[in-house]
């Protein structure tokens, strides 16, 4: 009688391309291994969860390689899920992402007495949501995305239990994200009530048929808003400082690369596949966002006193440069997307970075206050030479790779050749001067001050796996200022125009 | 060997610095011998290497046009390459920076600011000729921006380490006006590709490319240069970075601002804005020019008001690039070639007085005028020294300083045929009297310092000593230059005169400047 149901209900089995999930069956199988691997070995298993999700990382980068040689365009369920170069290069700056996230935890979970296989378990899960929403062009694939990587983040950021900050972390960020997401949700349900489809394409055309009908305009500013929240915009960042200053620091690193460039991935979509013919709408409400975002963000960064705070609101400004070239996508087309994409690679590198030199200054420190890094260059140079590179990488001093990813912003924005994008422009390059400020303020403390008294001056001791994550972060970020054809490669107009 | 200066000539000089710092990087912190070894190599190095060049570029007998070209893939999505040259407008600035900076080691050797540190110090002076050097080199704009900020990071921790009391202030005040304005320049660059012909950031092309853009773009793009390069030089009002990184800087740190970097930004109009968008520059000129004789009277009131030496030292600078830029603005032949004079003896003087101020420094201390005097007394050789650079930076015929300044103002007389002659010949009436000044000034600080007789406090002080080994190796080849370039100026004049002529457009050759510009007009 089963055998019959699905010609009862209608249910045609869809032809799946194995080979075009398999980054996502990878991962989900490493995580269904690393959850078990506590159940099963109990307190033995510990010791290996960090390697075997690093390793399973790896391995989720292979089907990748091979996708990307074959080099064809795979279309699964009626264009709901796409593996283009678009997806593939985002997949694989997950993937790298979250392994480097993996090093940045290896002795921080492990040290702070926290749940291991769990921690790992909901990491990879999260990595998996972010993996699918490279390739989500539809609806409901892009919500399922989004919560599959942001209800892991929820506990994560949760994850020192003992400490009320965390505790308050994890529940601002959950309450707001799921405010966001119903926001979201009711702006898709307005494109879905007048799409009667899903599928980005078809929300295109109904778009392009009903013009200024409200219920677009309402729709696409739901949406939009949504993943404002997501990737920490003006005004929606609030959660943002709380939620990186009490999460533990490597899930910060993970929230403030992996998960912003997750919503970035999202806008980018919607915004290129899902209303290409709505720039009117869309693009005055990106550039309000751009423009708050890098001002309110830089502003408020200036009278920050705690580390990860700073990076909270330099976060905030770094998110307005890169919803600069989608607030002149309409006029540009894919141009903007590669401006967006080489932005957050770059930032990836050198965002994780300065964050690996935050946790590992913390071990000794034990304290997020600017103030603890006077005088770090005394006893710790290669540390401050590092971070400094990662500082002025972020402020956009070439030769380090901030230059490339900031440049690449300003293209877009002077190609639309429009008063929106000079004047877009010519904001953001003062942006940038004030941003230079606070990041050298960090500088400074570094070089400039004497170590106070009661500070211990030993030589600081870096565990391998962040000394590896820095290594890893310190190449990008200087291969990419100095030689920035390696991201361009990658990056190119002509390759990441989204078939539609 | 002319083969393979062709084709390394000019990269290789740009990145051994580099490559010094690095091998320098992994060497430990207390061979300070070895590292002071290294640097003065490397440089010594570099330097040799420019001389190289020079008898090459003699050789090649090409001196408007550019030498040793290399034209590689650099970021080709955005059509950006690497490509060097040199021709008679770059090279002696290219060769300054190269003398300039091993001079900076030696001088250095065993007197290193607080809190010490060669080993950074010296990394930091390295990296800083990488930028100089490719600055000059580059014709490609975003190489060119790339290599004009590399210079901004070592600088600002010369100064923020090294530097006086005030340094923290001082550094970020420099970086944070720097990045000012050459973030816009970017956005300028980028607004020049997408509107001329080609969509190309090569300098060779760009002058004919940009020619069709409209009139009014030209003249915000140019205003976006025009920030960019302005604060750089520094021009009236955007000086007020100067005279705070010049006195808080450590005395290398002042000499290399002074020599070099204030001339990446006269440079910058000279290679960049003015060959590229001359109808602009045409439009912009005249108020270039108001603001380059604010600069020359105003830099000159500065220094009659300062007590302290070196910024009396940073003032004069604002007076001079004053005059550099007046001889911009005529945008003539005769007046850029003074510009480019006028900058390499900027650099030539200006940095040998930093270098005196610097050891004045060190022998009393202070650099208070009012509690100076009778250096000719008590260091008669470093005194002279001292009169001497001071009456050539006076423009004292017959000294180097004379061919920067004296040329300006009189190619203000005769300005281009598109630009208003009484504008300019009042410009040029209010720039000579800036000369009279500049002569009261610095023989008024040559009778506080060097005249009179010792203050009680110093006067048997036995650290106030004569030069030393090290400062007389660091100083003698400025000197002789100052001598040589100024009795015999046409070593220089030779060179920039066929760059110049080459590098100014059509359009403001004053014999068709006016069909030019009505013909542009009328498209």
């Amino acid at each position: 009688m089963l055998s019959s149901l699905p010609s009862i209900v209608g249910f045609v089995r869809p032809d799946i391309d194995w080979h075009a999930v398999a980054p996502e069956l990878t991962l989900l199988g490493v995580g269904a291994v690393v959850t078990l691997l506590d159940i099963v070995l109990l307190e033995r298993g510990r010791a290996y969860t960090s390697a075997l999700a690093g390793i399973g990382l790896l391995v989720a980068l292979i089907p990748i390689v091979t996708l990307a040689a074959a080099g064809d365009t795979r279309v699964m369920f009626g264009g709901a899920f796409v593996v283009d170069d678009f997806a593939l290069i985002l997949k694989a700056m997950f993937i790298v992402v979250a392994y480097i996230v993996v090093l940045l935890s290896t002795n921080y979970i492990a040290e702070g007495d926290y749940w291991e296989n769990e921690y790992y378990g909901l990491l990879l899960a999260s990595v998996m949501g972010m993996v699918l929403m490279a390739s989500a062009r539809d609806l409901v694939t892009i919500f399922v995305a989004l919560e599959l990587l942001s209800i892991p983040a929820y506990l994560m950021a949760a994850w020192r239990k003992a400490d009320p900050r965390s505790n308050e972390a994890g529940l601002k960020y959950y309450l707001m994200g799921v405010f966001a997401s119903a926001i979201m949700l009711y702006g898709m349900s307005l494109l879905f009530g007048l799409a009667g489809d899903t599928r980005l394409k078809e929300i295109a055309a109904a778009v392009a048929a009903e013009g200024s009908n409200p219920v677009v305009i309402l729709g696409i500013i739901f949406v939009i808003v949504g993943f404002a929240f997501k990737v920490s915009g003006f005004p929606f960042h609030t959660w943002a400082p709380d939620t990186y200053e009490g999460a533990p620091t490597p899930v910060t690193a993970f929230l403030a690369v992996a998960s912003k460039a997750a919503g970035f991935v999202a806008l980018m979509q919607l915004v290129h596949v899902g209303f290409p013919d709505a720039q009117d709408i869309y693009q005055p409400l990106l550039w309000i966002l751009a423009v708050g975002s890098m001002t309110a963000g830089n502003l408020i960064a200036l009278r920050q006193e705690n580390i990860v705070r700073l990076m909270a609101y330099s976060g905030v400004s770094q998110a307005g440069f890169m919803l600069a070239p989608l607030a002149v996508a309409g006029d540009i087309g894919g141009e903007a997307l590669s401006a967006v994409i080489t932005y957050v690679l770059i930032y990836a590198a050198m965002n994780l970075g300065a964050f690996a030199v935050i946790i590992a200054v913390a071990r000794r420190t034990a304290s997020g206050e600017i103030r603890s890094y006077a005088g770090l260059f005394k006893y710790a140079p290669g540390m401050t030479i590092l971070m400094t590179i990662f500082l002025f990488s972020l402020a956009g001093i070439p030769p380090l790779g901030g230059w490339f990813a900031k440049f690449a912003v300003f293209r877009a924005v002077v190609e639309a050749d429009t008063g929106w994008g000079y004047s877009l422009a010519a904001i953001a390059a003062v942006n940038s001067v004030i941003a230079l400020f606070y990041y050298a303020k960090v500088a400074r403390m570094m070089w400039f001050e004497d170590t106070p008294e009661e500070a211990n001056t030993t030589s600081l001791r870096v565990p391998p796996s962040l000394v590896a994550a820095l290594g890893l972060t310190a190449a990008a970020t200087l291969l990419f200022g100095i030689y920035p054809a390696v991201i361009t490669h990658f990056t190119d107009g002509t390759l990441i125009a989204i078939p539609s | 060997m002319g083969e393979f200066l062709n084709d390394w000539g000019l990269s290789i000089p740009t990145f051994l610095p580099i490559i010094g710092a690095a091998v320098m990087l992994l060497i430990p912190k207390d061979r300070e011998q070895l590292h002071k070894l290294i640097a003065l190599a490397t440089t010594v190095a570099v330097a040799v290497f420019g001389l190289l060049l020079l008898i090459q570029f003699i050789d090649n007998d090409n001196y408007g046009a550019l030498n040793f070209v290399v034209d590689k893939g650099w970021i080709d999505v955005i059509d950006s390459r690497y490509i060097m040259g040199v021709d008679g407008i770059s090279l002696p600035l290219m060769l300054l920076t190269m003398l300039i900076v091993p001079l900076c080691v030696i001088y250095s050797w065993n007197h290193f600011p607080e809190p010490h540190n060669p080993k950074a110090f010296l990394m930091l002076l390295l990296i800083l000729e990488t930028g100089m050097i490719g600055t000059f080199a580059a014709q490609d704009l975003i190489l060119f921006f790339v290599f004009f900020e590399v210079v901004l990071l070592p600088m600002y921790f010369m100064i923020g380490v090294w530097g006086g009391e005030n340094r923290r202030y001082a550094a970020i005040k420099f970086f944070l006006f720097t990045l000012f304005g050459s973030a816009l320049m970017l956005v300028s660059f980028l607004a020049l590709y997408f509107l001329a012909d080609a969509s190309t950031f090569d300098m060779r092309l760009l002058p004919e490319a940009a020619a069709g853009i409209a009139k009014s773009s030209q003249v915000w793009v140019f205003g976006g240069m025009f920030l960019g390069f302005g604060i750089k030089v520094p021009m009236f009002p955007f000086h007020t970075w100067l005279p705070d990184a010049h006195t808080e800087a450590p005395t290398v740190g002042s000499v290399i601002l002074a020599a070099v970097l204030l001339k990446l930004g006269t440079y910058g109009f000279v290679r960049i804005a003015i060959p590229i968008l001359p109808e602009a520059a045409a439009e912009w000129a005249p108020f270039i020019g108001l603001l380059a004789v604010i600069g020359i009277i105003y830099g000159a009131l500065g220094c009659l008001a300062q007590r302290d030496l070196k910024r009396l030292v940073a003032f004069s600078s604002v007076a001079h690039m004053g005059f550099v830029m007046l001889g911009i603005a005529t945008l003539t032949d005769f007046g850029i070639n003074a510009a480019v004079f006028g900058m390499v003896a900027h650099g030539l003087i200006t940095g040998m007085l930093f270098f005196l101020a610097g050891s004045v420094k060190e022998r009393y201390h202070t650099l208070d005028m009012s509690r100076l005097g009778g250096l000719l007394v008590q260091a008669p050789r470093m005194g002279w020294i001292l009169g001497f650079c001071a009456m050539a930076s006076l423009g004292l015929p017959g000294l180097a300083g004379f061919w920067g300044e004296f040329p300006a103002i009189l190619a203000s007389y005769n300005p281009a045929e598109v630009l208003a002659e009484e504008t300019f010949r009042s410009y040029m009436v209010i720039a000579a009297l800036g000369t009279v000044l500049a002569a009261g000034y610095l023989l008024w600080m040559l009778q506080k310092t060097a005249f009179g007789t010792p203050r009680e406090e110093f006067a048997n002080d036995p650290h106030v000593h004569d030069a030393t080994v090290s400062e007389y190796l660091a100083w003698a080849p400025l000197l002789i230059l100052i001598l040589v370039l100024g009795v015999y100026p046409h070593l220089l004049f030779g060179a920039t005169d066929p760059a110049v002529v080459n590098s100014l457009n059509d359009c403001l050759d004053s014999v068709t400047s006016g069909a030019c510009f009505d013909a542009a007009a009328g498209k």
